[in-house]
């Protein structure tokens, strides 16, 4: 694999509940180091679609790719598991409302998957939440509970706890949604940080600000597709399409 | 009221409260893995075994537990199952204790956000591994109380076995008014040790339920 191939690969990826038809033939690919963000109303689909890369909503159609592998590939139940698991390790997901642990300490928050999976000493474990914490700022809070700790504060916990596993590629699912406004720009810090050291990221967000100032690359979403893709610069400043338009118009106005 | 007779009397009932004791232990014991099953067929991605996890609950719950001794007791020995009366105490009250915990194991497991299940399998973890490093530590901490409500119910449903001649409290209270004639005060005497069984077990519960709780 060279640096310029495609590290994730998004092919017709179809999803249906029933009848309703949630992601239509939707189509991505995202390189190395590159960092992508996902735009749309609610319901437009883009928490399923970035759900799907890690297999959480299974796609009814379609493939997808990480670092030439396929996620999704067709394998008996007991395969497809362990195929899945090692693929998830590869990846690090963030969600809208934390889903910290609540029984564990942010050091075991952050320990109990590479100790498990991983097979790593006490030690290395220790050095490795001390490291991870340190990252995010949350080093003086390593012995603390998530009951313990602000909006702002377990999200980083989440995040130390994601990248503990050394994944490729990081998932962001609203990641800041659920926080009080004032504890957003802390977690956007982290994010920032993790752009700056060329992590390969998608980012499902309602701020648009932020989708401007990180991301390489925006997608506008609405009803299950793609409308309109490109460099945030243009996709903010200058969009082609009237639905994105309407949508961005919507939003600011929503904003103020 | 003739509490000279009561005194009398305490000390034997004092031994039967010990066997009620013991029954309600090994009920609980059994009940748990009874329940502990049950849920995890209740539970399962396999429609046979939560049909089946269904079924027994509903036939347990369904049915009142003195029948289900009698049946085991007195029909038992007609399809080949010969258990003396402890045994088929035992045996019977934690079956139907079972249906009970099923029903508390799994709502607690289903009480804990989805989000928790994603969370550790999005880092790799197994749906078992998910399991009992998430989703158990937290659905146990919030069975305790419930089960403790079980518990309660159980040490309460041994009495039931006296039907079947077991000499625990309440066929011994029934033993003192054959020969004593005073059923008030032997069924008192039975009710006061039940009761002291019961507080005791409950402030156990109470106690564990703080010990557990996260900070």
């Amino acid at each position: 694999m060279t640096e310029q191939t495609d590290f994730v690969e998004i092919r017709h990826a179809q999803k249906s509940f029933g009848t309703l038809e949630v992601l239509k033939d939707i189509n991505l690919t995202v390189r190395r180091g590159q960092i992508v963000g996902i735009i749309g109303s609610s319901g437009s689909g883009k928490s399923t679609l970035l759900r799907a890369i890690n297999d959480l909503d299974p796609l009814t159609g379609g493939e997808i790719w990480l670092d030439g592998v396929q996620v999704n590939k067709k394998l008996p139940h007991r395969q497809y598991e362990k195929h899945i698991n090692a693929m998830r390790q590869q990846v690090g997901m963030v969600f809208q409302h934390f889903n910290l642990f609540p029984h564990m300490t942010a050091r075991e928050n952050v320990t109990m998957a590479p100790m498990l999976l991983k097979k790593i000493s006490r030690e290395e474990a220790d050095a490795l939440a001390r490291e991870q914490l340190d990252k995010v700022g949350m080093l003086n809070r390593i012995d603390y509970y998530p009951s313990q700790l602000s909006g702002g504060q377990k999200q980083r916990v989440a995040i130390a706890r994601a990248l503990a596993m050394k994944p490729k590629l990081m998932l962001f699912d609203e990641a800041t949604s659920a926080l009080d406004p004032e504890l957003v720009e802390e977690v956007n810090m982290v994010m920032k940080q993790l752009a700056e050291e060329h992590m390969t990221m998608i980012i499902v967000t309602h701020e648009m600000d932020f989708a401007a100032s990180v991301c390489d690359r925006v997608l506008f979403m609405d009803k299950g597709v793609v409308v309109e893709e490109g460099p945030p610069e243009v996709l903010f400043r200058n969009p082609a399409k009237e639905r994105t338009r309407e949508f961005l118009r919507k939003h600011l106005e929503g904003a103020k | 009221m003739d509490l000279e007779l009561m005194l009398k009397v305490y000390p034997f009932f004092l031994q039967a409260a010990w066997v009620t004791i013991l029954l309600s232990v090994l009920t609980a014991l059994l009940g748990l893995i009874c329940g502990t099953l049950g849920a995890a067929a209740r539970l399962s991605r396999f429609a046979v075994l939560r049909f089946l996890g269904a079924a027994y609950v509903s036939v347990f719950r369904g049915t009142p537990a003195l029948i289900q001794l009698f049946i085991l007791y007195f029909g038992g020995p007609q399809v080949g199952i010969q258990l003396d009366a402890f045994q088929a105490g035992v045996i019977g009250l934690g079956i139907n204790a079972g249906a009970y915990m099923t029903e508390t194991i799994r709502g607690a497991i289903i009480a804990i956000d989805k989000g928790q299940r994603e969370a550790a399998r999005t880092l790799g973890l197994s749906r078992w591994q998910a399991t009992y490093k998430v989703i158990l530590p937290q659905a146990a901490r919030l069975m305790v109380r419930p089960l403790g409500v079980n518990l309660n119910m159980l040490i309460k449903a041994t009495a039931l076995v006296a039907a079947i001649s077991v000499v625990e409290l309440t066929y011994t209270a029934q033993r003192y008014i054959g020969s004593t004639y005073k059923p008030f005060e032997m069924f008192l005497l039975a009710g006061l040790l039940y009761m002291i069984i019961i507080y005791v077990t409950g402030r156990g519960v109470a106690w564990l339920d703080r010990r557990v709780q996260i900070t």
